[in-house]
């Protein structure tokens, strides 16, 4: 360093060796070999950045910043909305911290053998549950991989319009718009909103019919939708989106597909969704994570946007590796002409995933399937005792509740003011984005919420609503 | 001490995929049964469910024990040389990912976090979140930083749409539907900007290394919307004249944003706002050490711009007030999301943390050593038989990174890049950027040495491609059915895009091949 000590991240930060270095080059000092950059293109003052840090002066002073959060883990939270509270086995967290992978550059199949297959069995794994044949290597979310479906959707039927259903998370709905529009741009892709009915929360199917033509590319809806609920009318809206020659793309929680039929069964062409429910903690908005997946027809695989990771067989007889496929459609091989970009992903996420599905097995998704129903719709019946407080759609929902105040005279963000002095993180405020709701919150109730969590909700409902 | 190629071998483990594993009713997760009040009220769960939705047919996944499943992702990790060895990636900028930042990063108040929680319960993170901000609007001179994107391309991606907004605000985005870039910036500029809907042009190099003047003169017009490029370039070369370019496209109406890709060669040698950028973007995975993971994330782009673009950046941009942190949803005119939330809180904290261990002088001291690095290869590399450097006329230093091609040894013996790069890890090395596409070099490489190896690390580094070049020229074969000492053999040529045989899933392989 410049103040005479090495720095401990960088072997060359001694002086000797780089006086070493420049003799073997021939060059009188580090300077020189900044020639390419103008003078007049050189920062003249010094950085104003804070001093450099010991580790232990570090680690002392993000532990002190950090412990000004306050975690869902000392706190009771019921927050989903896009992102949800599970059970991650620990065994998960052993697999996706280990250093072989988490620093490794993009290396030969050969050499990164092991995290070629890591990621053929993540994209294997998703197959199984979604029963499709091809999945491609995650996207960033779940609105980035709706908003890559739409775009090939568009791109499949040479049309440029798509009915999207309105019980969407507004910041998925946020970023399928900045993938679509605006209508000044010559790929413009117009988005229909289809309402849902106000009594069970479900796709309103008359305007469904009414909004869907030959200009369409793809109807997108969910299964369970933002509110929770479970779409049942998935077979007659493929059938709808079918006979007007317009894909259906189908969002899903994967972990709801232990209980729930795959989409591919009700006729989605393409499924879309997230994998943080697979072993991804929340990290504040970091855990997000998304996948494409179809049937494995050219129609669809030509037009992906993501990496692709395929099975193959090595030199040796009876050996399989792995690699990347369908690599020259992408955007590092055709810049502008490939299918929309890509680059840095959450791939490290498509590990912790792999990782958790094989824990789970069949059975294990199953179990956390029926729990959460199980746990949901008992939450749902408490919480709908308290005088003034109703509990929206309550046929057919899997892990999100829409819990209504209107009755108690208070607003959801009073409420969620109270619960929070109680340790409590009430649901997503939903009265902003869905006034038609009145004062609802969504309530998110995983796994993890035992009886006696909900229990402690109600009794901090009631005190709240007695204010 | 030795800098002679490491006699390496890679563990060995056949292992078999997982979907061929397991044995039917073992158990990797067990959950709790509900308590006997949620069973009373719920007694079949699976009835909730409306009919015709339920599952049929369980999932096909393998069926494991916790040990089982463990241990096979341990060994699958084994089985990845990433870092163990060497690894110097062009086009990268990567650092050391410093272990004290994994430590931070995974304790509870960063992990079991939620990103809709109320402020109050937040002002850790968005402390942290707003001191980077202010650390990177220092390195750059920008005016305000975003942090949802998930990756630089996302970042180039949030460019495009804050471009296609500002136009929009003026009345102008009809007209303005151009994107002028050049050949030797990353793809996802080009990419993205098409994505979002602008036409892409592209400039050739001129004689140089980089594009003309009159080249980007004659792109210019009324429909230029606007510049995005990598300064220095993939070849670590510098374009000179840089500001006349920011100042020529501003004259033509158009935004200019620099993509710090290649932000080793530069950080703190000089500002993007005052070299005329209206925007820039910076990746705190690489760069920033955090990690790279594979070229796959989780990753952050963070996005930062002039007062002028402000009001288009993504919501919400993260505030304070007095002595209070808060998120500023309250942006008319803002592009709205790119992606949920408001970014990877881990891996903006690993760069904070990256960003005080190493202080200004560090981080200065990193461009100068990285720089060194790449010039004392450079010498190294040249002496090699069959290596040449591309632009060989442009004479001044490279900056952290220099384009070699591999042309005279592929003509003189038939071994191509591929070929060196599957050799390579057979000494314990990973292997090294080519390039990106198009390739302009033939057989090109590019490695980055960074500033975190050692002088013995690169000694040791240009002693591999000498014994592999070496081995080219007297046993050409032996490069060519490389690797050796790998896990695995090489792949069969055409397998993976073979419509007939590539399977991206277990299900698919089953189907193709049986």
């Amino acid at each position: 360093m410049r103040d005479g000590s090495a720095h401990p991240y960088m072997a060359n930060s001694v002086a000797d060796i780089q006086s070493e270095m420049l003799r073997a080059i021939g060059a009188d000092n580090i300077e020189s070999l900044f020639a390419q950059i103008p003078e007049n293109h050189r920062l003249k003052t010094p950085l104003n950045l804070p001093p450099r840090l010991s580790e232990m002066a570090l680690r002392r002073e993000l532990t002190r910043t950090l412990a000004k959060n306050e975690t869902v883990e000392r706190n009771l939270s019921f927050l989903g909305a896009g992102l949800w509270q599970h059970h991650v086995p620990a065994a998960v967290d052993e697999i996706v911290r280990r250093n072989e992978w988490l620093t490794s550059i993009f290396g030969e199949p050969s050499s990164d053998h092991g995290r070629n297959q890591a990621w053929f069995e993540f994209c294997s794994q998703i197959g199984e549950l979604l029963q499709m044949d091809l999945v491609g290597m995650p996207v960033r979310s779940w609105g980035t991989a709706a908003g890559h479906a739409i775009r090939m959707a568009a791109r499949i039927t040479s049309r440029n319009e798509v009915v999207v259903v309105r019980a969407i998370d507004p910041e998925r709905l946020s970023v399928i718009r900045n993938y679509c529009e605006p209508a000044e741009m010559e790929n413009h892709i117009a988005i229909r909103m289809v309402g849902y009915d106000s009594a069970t929360g479900m796709v309103d199917m008359d305007e469904l019919k009414a909004k869907i033509d030959e200009k369409v590319a793809a109807v997108y809806f969910e299964v369970p939708s933002y509110l929770g609920v479970i779409e049942s009318h998935g077979k007659e809206i493929a059938a709808i989106a079918r006979a007007a020659g317009a894909e259906t793309i189908v969002g899903v929680d994967p972990i709801s597909l232990g209980v729930l039929t795959a989409p591919v069964d009700y006729g989605a062409d393409i499924v879309v969704g997230t994998i943080q429910t697979l072993g991804v903690h929340l990290h504040a908005g970091g855990g997000t994570g998304g996948f494409i997946a179809s049937r494995d027809e050219d129609r669809y695989s030509s037009e992906y946007p993501t990496l692709f990771i395929s099975i193959s067989e090595t030199l040796q007889p009876g050996e399989y590796g792995f690699g990347l496929s369908l690599f020259h459609q992408s955007s590092y091989g055709m810049r502008e002409k490939g299918k929309d970009w890509t680059g840095h992903s959450v791939y490290m996420w498509a590990i912790a995933a792999t990782t958790y599905m094989a824990l789970m097995g069949p059975r294990g998704f199953e179990e956390v399937g029926s729990l959460i129903l199980q746990r949901a719709h008992h939450a749902a019946e408490m919480l709908s005792e308290i005088p003034g407080v109703d509990v929206r759609f309550r046929n057919g929902v899997f892990k999100e509740i829409v819990v209504n105040f209107d009755g108690t005279g208070s607003s959801v963000q009073a409420i969620n003011k109270a619960l929070r002095a109680e340790g409590i993180f009430g649901g997503k405020d939903l009265s902003v984005d869905f006034p038609e709701l009145g004062q609802s919150a969504l309530y998110s109730i995983t796994e993890i919420h035992r009886l006696d969590d909900i229990q402690r909700l109600a009794r901090a409902l009631k005190k709240a609503i007695a204010k | 001490m030795t800098t002679a190629p490491k006699e390496y071998h890679a563990p060995v483990w056949n292992e078999p995929v997982i979907m061929e594993m397991g044995h039917p009713g073992r158990r990797g997760v067990l959950f709790e049964a509900p308590e006997a009040a949620v069973a009373r009220s719920v007694p079949d769960p699976i009835a909730m469910i409306p009919e015709g939705l339920r599952r049929r047919n369980p999932p096909a996944l393998p069926e494991m024990s916790e040990p089982e499943v463990l241990y096979h992702y341990l060994r699958l990790s084994q089985q990845t040389l990433g870092m163990m060895g060497m690894s110097i990636f062009g086009t990268c900028t990567m650092k050391y990912n410093a272990q004290i930042n994994e430590a931070l990063a995974w304790r509870p108040e960063v992990t079991h976090v939620h990103p809709l929680q109320h402020e109050d319960t937040l002002q850790g993170a968005l402390e942290i979140v707003h001191e980077m901000d202010l650390a990177l609007r220092e390195l750059s001179g920008m005016d305000q930083f975003v942090f949802q994107a998930g990756g630089g391309a996302e970042a180039a991606y949030i460019n495009a749409v804050v471009t296609r907004a500002y136009h929009a605000s003026r009345g102008e985005l009809k007209q303005r539907d151009e994107i002028i870039t050049t050949i030797q910036t990353h793809p996802s500029s080009a990419a993205t900007a098409a994505a979002a809907g602008f036409k892409v042009i592209t400039l050739m190099l001129g004689e140089n290394g980089y594009p003309t003047l009159d080249s980007l003169k004659a792109a210019l017009s009324e429909r230029t919307a606007g510049l995005m490029v990598n300064n220095p370039d993939d070849m670590g070369v510098y374009n000179p004249e840089i500001k006349e370019w920011t100042r020529l496209v501003h004259e033509a109406g158009g935004l200019c944003f620099y993509d710090h890709a290649n932000f080793n060669g530069v950080m703190s040698k000089l500002r993007a706002s005052e070299l005329g950028f209206d925007a820039c973007m910076f990746m705190l995975h690489k760069t920033f050490g955090a990690p790279k993971s594979g070229v796959g994330g989780p990753a952050v782009g963070a996005y930062g711009c002039s007062a002028k673009l402000a009001p288009f950046l993504p919501t919400p941009i993260v505030a304070k007030m007095d002595e209070r942190y808060f998120l500023d949803f309250d942006r008319p005119q803002s592009v709205g999301k790119i992606r949920e939330f408001w970014g990877n809180f881990q891996v903006i904290l690993k760069a904070y943390a990256w960003v005080r261990a190493m202080g200004a002088d560090g981080i200065a001291q990193a461009a100068d050593i990285s720089v060194l690095g790449n010039n004392y290869m450079e010498k190294g590399l040249l002496a090699i038989r069959g290596v040449t450097r591309s632009h060989p006329d442009a004479t001044s230093p490279r900056l952290e990174m220099t384009r070699y091609s591999l042309e005279k040894l592929h003509e003189d013996t038939g071994v191509d890049v591929h070929d060196v790069l599957n050799r390579m890890t057979d000494f314990g090395i990973d292997a090294m950027w080519t390039s990106h596409e198009p390739w302009l070099v033939p057989e090109p490489f590019t490695p980055e040495a960074g500033e975190m190896y050692g002088k013995e690390d690169l000694d040791r580094w240009i002693s591999v491609i000498s014994r592999i070049s070496d081995e080219a020229y007297s046993d050409p074969e032996k490069v060519k059915t490389s690797p050796h000492n790998q896990s695995i053999h090489r792949l069969k040529p055409g397998d993976t895009d073979d419509p007939k045989l590539r399977a991206m899933t277990w299900r698919a392989y089953k189907k193709k091949r049986g």
